[in-house]
């Protein structure tokens, strides 16, 4: 029997017979070919019958060499939000292959020893971990790693790891010597990261020349709806009229760096700008999106785009009526030049010189946030509210 | 920290030319043992700056570890290197993934500036007054 890695199948199954009674299902597999059927009815092997049936339990047996199973459609008076039930369906059918979904509570977050506020939920790091095609002998990093929830989903599947943040408490002290992201791979087994470093996407500590080194790139960028980005340089780009900051030479070892907010666009440019440079040719980069609804659905045209990459799928998650984070998934498929550097180059000028106007524009905080009826003002062209009556956003979302 | 990452780092401070190799300085290092991947390795080896590592050994205090020249594909992919303590891929693996620096620095050759390595994570970021324009 064979287990698959994707989790969103969850078996596959040789169909023997069906019908709207267990009559007609009997009928059915009566009539289904001695030749399909008896290899798996020998009287060595064991079996056992799984009635499978959408709302109800399921029975569990231990480690039998073939399952069959019943599965029925019928209406229980719940559909969990899926259209009613027309007719009554009965199966009976071999399982061929299933998804190992046990994984799933094993890494539940509620039982992992170092959470943050925005951790990957388990299933959809490993969805991503699938999406990047982590395995033996493939290194993956991620440069937003917080407590490295999906950098444990792809050291699961055998690959290396490796991940960076800005956020020194996270990468580097978590909750204590026993709980921090090495104790997360420690919990469960895993080999642990190569590296973990603290450090600046936007400003990225790599030597020159090195290029091509990661397998894929996996993560979740800070949009600022629930955590917003930061990048260095603090107090030169939010004051740009004061004189720069500069600091004591008696404080440089205990000085704590202040940052600046990160833009989407620019955070989005520059993590695309780092897997067109670090990723191998045919190497993955797959993170997630933020997209405004317009008109209650997702624009692709409004999804990011690289001259190095090709889009190989888009999977939307709705978070609410006005917004939904995509889950891109994105092949390498041109090489690293000279030309993609220097465009890149320019376009970091650029975010630099206008760094207010990025900030207002690619605000998806007070997109997500504010009143529906501003918004709907501003998308009729009416003049947007002004200043003095601006919707105060309570609490900090750093 | 292992010497993978010290190869692939460079110092972006501003005044840095390459910022590169950096300079380690170690206060405390450890060895953790681990599985050697011949495949990760041969991967990896194109990608390795061999001088910066050998340096790297060498401010470690284990001049004999690493010769001077890289090992061959041939050499990595040899019968039965991985069971072979003293053999290239071992040497290889024992370099790049098995030395842990604990505590210490890495110094820009240009700025001399100091990224402190502390719990094993060095921390690579600038200070306001560092980032380039």
């Amino acid at each position: 029997m064979c287990v698959f890695v994707g989790l969103l199948v969850k078996g596959i199954y040789e169909l023997w017979g069906q019908g709207t009674t267990y009559e007609e299902l009997e009928r059915a597999v009566m009539a289904y070919p001695e030749e399909r059927k008896l290899p798996y009815l020998t009287p060595e092997s064991t079996f056992k019958i799984v009635v499978d049936s959408f709302g109800k339990g399921r029975v569990n047996l231990k480690k039998p060499d073939h399952k069959f199973f019943v599965m029925e459609t019928d209406d229980y008076g719940c559909n969990n939000g899926l259209p009613p039930v027309a007719q009554r369906t009965v199966f009976f059918g071999r399982e061929v292959g299933a998804a190992d979904r046990h994984l799933l509570p094993t890494y539940q977050l509620k039982s992992r020893k170092y959470i943050g506020p925005t951790a990957m939920d388990a299933e959809m790091a490993f969805l991503m971990a699938n999406q990047g095609l982590a395995r033996p002998g493939k290194l993956v990093y991620d440069p937003f790693v917080g407590t490295g929830s999906i950098l444990v989903a792809a050291a699961h599947f055998g690959a290396m790891t490796m991940g960076a943040d800005i956020d020194i408490r996270v990468v580097r002290d978590g909750r204590g010597p026993d709980c921090n992201i090495w104790s997360n791979f420690e919990q469960y087994k895993l080999p642990e990261p190569l590296c973990i470093l603290r450090a600046d996407n936007n400003v990225p500590p790599w030597r020159p020349g090195l290029k091509e080194v990661f397998d894929a790139i996996i993560c979740d960028p800070p949009y600022g709806v629930r955590a917003g980005g930061r990048k260095s340089g603090g107090r030169k780009l939010i004051k740009g009229t004061v004189a720069p900051y500069t600091v004591p030479d008696e404080k440089r070892d205990s000085h704590i760096p202040s940052t600046a907010p990160y833009s989407l666009a620019e955070c989005v440019h520059d993590l695309l700008h780092l897997a067109a440079r670090m990723l191998v040719m045919g190497g993955r980069l797959v993170f997630f999106f933020p997209v405004v609804r317009e008109d209650g659905v997702a624009n692709p045209a409004k999804y990011p785009e690289h001259p190095c990459f090709r889009l190989l799928a888009s999977c939307e998650q709705i978070l609410s009526m006005r917004y939904s984070r995509v889950l891109l998934t994105m092949v390498k498929v041109g090489p690293y030049t000279e030309e993609v550097e220097k465009a890149a180059e320019e376009r970091r000028r650029e975010f630099r010189e206008n760094h207010h106007k990025w900030m207002e524009e690619g605000n998806l905080h007070s997109a997500v946030f504010s009143p529906a009826d501003q918004a709907a003002a501003a998308a009729d062209g009416k003049p947007a509210i002004d200043r003095d009556s601006k919707p105060k956003y309570r609490g900090k979302y750093v | 920290m292992r010497l993978l990452t010290h190869n692939m780092l460079a110092s972006n401070a501003r005044g840095a030319v390459t910022g590169y190799p950096l300079k380690l300085q170690v206060v405390k290092w450890s060895t953790k043992e681990a599985e050697p991947n011949p495949e990760f390795l041969r991967g990896m080896l194109p990608k390795i700056d061999w001088p910066a590592l050998v340096a790297a050994t060498q401010a470690l205090g284990l001049p004999e570890l690493l010769p001077e020249a890289p090992p061959t594909d041939a050499e990595l992919s040899a019968e039965g290197a991985a069971a072979d303590e003293g053999s290239a891929l071992r040497r290889l693996h024992r370099a790049l993934l098995e030395i842990h620096i604990e505590e210490g620095a890495l110094v820009c050759p240009d700025t001399d500036r100091c990224f402190p390595i502390s719990r094993g994570v060095p921390n690579m970021l600038l200070h306001e007054d560092e980032v380039r324009n």
